[in-house]
């Protein structure tokens, strides 16, 4: 492999990575911050506990994800410099923002809360573990503001053989980044609620602490359902940008080769690029690409064929990646209402709590394959149409890049193991046991 | 004008986290040698506990500032220290995922496992910062079109190792102190006779660098040109000697803050020795990257420094609430009736 490709890897293995924990961080840290809520407002221990157990999970998680975003950073330089000089006046800064109005504020309070148990009143507690809620979110909406741009570069003029900022207002403005913000933030609340669900379930189905695991439970699915309902219809609005800013990548995630008008759906196909169509094409809805994207059941939608290879996204990853994303979407909402319906009774349905068990995972994987179609989708462009992924790339040598490649994959590897192994672990242990001494000390 | 105001933030920033983090990497490096017992890691861990986390984000700052104020140095700097950056993220990985896996299994080996790498993350981290500046103070070899012309040995010169080695010495001293504050009884004594060792090398050591610098770098010539800047090494020595004298006196807050004052003089002599340049070339001081030709747009420079005069006092003025709160020291009974690493 050359530079290109090992930088390629390596970046896409630091970002696989890292996004692991992220969502968890993005929406437990809301989901402990209820919790600790509720108890504060109402004084039930359960509460307590239940978020202090959820919060050490929180931190095992948390950990891992702070640890390997400085990574993500520090590439842009390492192995990306001629894409980091080319866009540093407006993508560093969005990074140099996100880390001053932010980051530190959620790496500050993190800890202010683990250490301020028993240390700080209740409601000052309780407003630690806000400001952390708050500050992942808000750090999350500059970092996708970020790629967003890297997606639909706007606010910005070519000068001094660059892109230079001209309207920051326009950049955090634009439709594409807010889509993009709500809808990832969507997917990682759907993640949390899972996270808790599944193992409240697990617990459930053992009969430990049925009290606090059913509370839990309860809010988790909440949250679970809503975002799951809430992804669906906002995806929609992400297709329908795509139709606008990157007709490519829409053509690539539905494997789409002739441009023409009223454009179907087929709901079972697949892709393939050596001759530039699809192997299998059958079940068509008729008409629902055109009307999807373009609110027009005859609209024209473009074809794979209208661009030049060389300037067409690798289609079967985006077309899979997006079809994984979508189908489990929708297995969400009908896993969530499922249970919601159920919820009075749901300790009378081990089938389905087994269920909530083995789903834990799924979220994680829908994450990571909406992440993949809105990446390797951009490509052959690292900024959407001023600049290639190939003339990004750093002017260093492969063995350099070779052996980094290795070290993360092995550095990373091991600590992914033992990371999910203390999760695992701690998750399965369960909270404190409920005693009246510590009730009393207000721990 | 907005370029030399960014360049020196841009100092500031490196030297506020070297005066952070420094603390945390020394102690790291300390520890194992200070540490006799179980409790006794656990107090030097939750000695840095509440802050380390907090305090790596001035790195991640300092990085983003670079990136966003003077990408034209940020691309070449990060991609010409390439090999040495890559195990600097290695090294501060491995630190600060120890803190949070330590404790969560009793096995001796386990703890074992994490407490090796606390300390090889904090030692490899804290060397390669030493040797990366001293070799950007020195200057690296590259060309016109900010390709690097050299490998990982052209960073390894006895100047930069004898950063790296200075770094190393400066930052265990900082750590030495800040467990003096926040330890008691034994470990204490133990601390407060290592720091005194680690002070003299630290003597030693420094003005052999100073002298070092004069003859491997133009930093002190520049500074003499500006004699106001002149101050910097002089608050650094001050600070250095006032350590000691603090040191005696067991007045342990006082040396850490004396300590400080070493940390940022040495930085920001450092820093103005190098103005325009943020990374001087060896091969030809017309391809140097300076902070006015790799500057970002006036329009960029102007925003981010309404974000940054802003934003930081807020920072500021919340971590040093943090650091107010969680000044007192980790007690023994702290260790059983609280949660902690």
């Amino acid at each position: 492999m050359d530079v290109l490709n090992l930088s390629r890897l390596q970046f896409a293995v630091a970002t696989y990575f890292h996004f692991l924990f992220v969502p968890l961080t993005l929406g437990l840290s809301i989901l402990v911050a209820v919790m600790e809520t509720i108890y504060v407002r109402r004084g039930d221990d359960d509460y307590r506990r239940a978020a202090r157990f959820w919060g050490k999970l929180f931190l095992i998680n948390f950990a891992i994800g702070i640890v390997t975003g400085i990574t993500l950073e520090f590439q842009f330089g390492t192995n990306w410099s001629r894409y980091s000089a080319f866009v540093g006046d407006i993508f560093g800064s969005l990074l140099a923002i996100e880390a001053t109005v932010a980051f530190f504020l959620e790496s500050t309070f993190v800890a202010v809360w683990f250490f301020g148990w028993g240390k700080l009143s209740p409601k000052a507690h309780l407003a630690c573990i806000w400001i952390v809620a708050v500050a992942s979110n808000i750090s999350a909406f500059w970092i996708l503001t970020a790629n967003a741009w890297m997606q639909h570069p706007v606010g910005y003029t070519m000068r001094n053989g660059r892109a230079e900022l001209t309207d920051l207002i326009a950049i955090v403005t634009q439709k594409y980044a807010l889509l993009e913000f709500i809808h990832t933030v969507g997917g990682a609340y759907i993640l949390a609620g899972f996270f808790v669900v599944g193992i409240s379930a697990w617990h459930l189905l053992r009969k430990n602490e049925e009290f606090l695991f059913r509370k839990s439970l309860r809010i988790g699915l909440a949250f679970a359902l809503i975002f799951s309902l809430f992804e669906i219809l906002q995806g929609h609005m992400n297709a329908e940008i795509l139709g606008a800013t990157q007709p490519a990548k829409l053509a690539a995630m539905e494997s789409l080769w002739e441009t023409g008008r009223g454009v179907p759906v087929n709901l079972v196909q697949w892709p393939n690029a050596a001759e530039e169509r699809n192997s299998i094409e059958a079940l068509a809805i008729p008409k629902l690409l055109s009307l999807l994207g373009f609110y027009d059941p005859n609209a024209e939608v473009k074809g794979l064929k209208d661009y030049p290879r060389d300037a067409r996204p690798p289609v079967l990853p985006s077309f899979l990646s997006f079809r994984i994303m979508v189908g489990l979407g929708f297995l969400f909402v009908a896993l969530t209402a499922w249970a919601w319906i159920k919820r009075e009774r749901i300790v009378d349905s081990p089938g389905l709590l087994r269920l909530l068990v083995w789903s834990l995972p799924l979220p994680y994987l829908a994450c990571q394959t909406g992440w993949t179609l809105a990446e390797v989708g951009r490509q052959p462009w690292i900024v959407y149409g001023i600049m290639k992924t190939s003339d990004a790339v750093s002017p260093i040598s492969v063995s350099q890049v070779g052996i980094s490649v290795v070290g993360f994959i092995l550095v990373y590897a091991l600590l992914g193991a033992v990371d999910f192994y203390l999760l695992f672990k701690f998750a399965r242990k369960g909270p404190q046991p409920a005693t009246g001494l510590s009730a009393a000390m207000g721990r | 004008m907005l370029s030399t105001i960014w360049f020196v933030l841009w100092g500031v920033l490196w030297a506020v986290y070297f005066m952070l983090d420094g603390f945390d990497l020394g102690l790291g490096i300390l520890k194992p040698f200070l540490a006799k017992t179980e409790q006794e890691h656990k107090v030097a861990l939750n000695a840095m506990g509440p802050f380390w986390n907090g305090n790596e984000v001035w790195l991640i700052t300092a990085g983003g500032v670079t990136f966003a104020a003077f990408p034209g140095t940020y691309a070449v700097m990060f991609s010409a220290l390439y090999t040495p950056l890559m195990l600097l993220l290695f090294a501060l990985i491995l630190r600060g995922i120890s803190y949070e896996f330590r404790g969560k299994e009793d096995a001796g080996w386990w703890r074992k496992t994490w407490d090796l790498c606390h300390f090889a993350g904090s030692f490899v981290a804290a060397l390669l910062l030493g040797v990366a500046f001293a070799n950007i103070f020195a200057g690296i070899p590259i060309d016109g079109d900010g390709i690097f012309q050299g490998n990982l040995l052209t960073l390894l010169n006895p100047y930069g190792l004898a950063g790296g080695v200075f770094f190393v010495l400066m930052f265990s001293v900082h750590g030495g102190l800040w467990l003096a504050n926040k330890s008691q009884g034994k470990l204490r004594e133990r601390t407060a006779k290592a720091i005194k060792v680690l002070w003299g090398l630290l003597l030693i050591v420094a003005v052999a660098f100073l002298s070092f610098t004069w003859f491997a770098t133009s930093l002190w010539r520049n500074v003499l040109t500006r004699p106001l800047t002149l101050l910097l090494p002089i608050l650094a020595v001050s600070g250095l000697l006032a350590t000691r004298v603090f040191v005696a006196r067991s007045n342990w807050w006082k040396a850490w803050f004396s300590s400080s004052v070493t940390i940022v003089g040495s930085t920001l002599f450092g820093v103005a020795g190098l103005y325009p340049a943020l990374l001087p070339s060896s091969l030809n001081p017309g391809f140097s990257r300076t902070a006015f030709n790799t500057q970002s747009s006036p329009l960029t420079l102007k925003i981010m420094l309404g974000v940054a005069l802003v934003m930081v006092p807020i920072v500021i003025l919340y971590q040093a609430w943090v650091y107010r709160r969680f000044s007192e020291p980790v007690t023994v009974e702290s260790l059983v009736t609280e949660d902690l690493y």
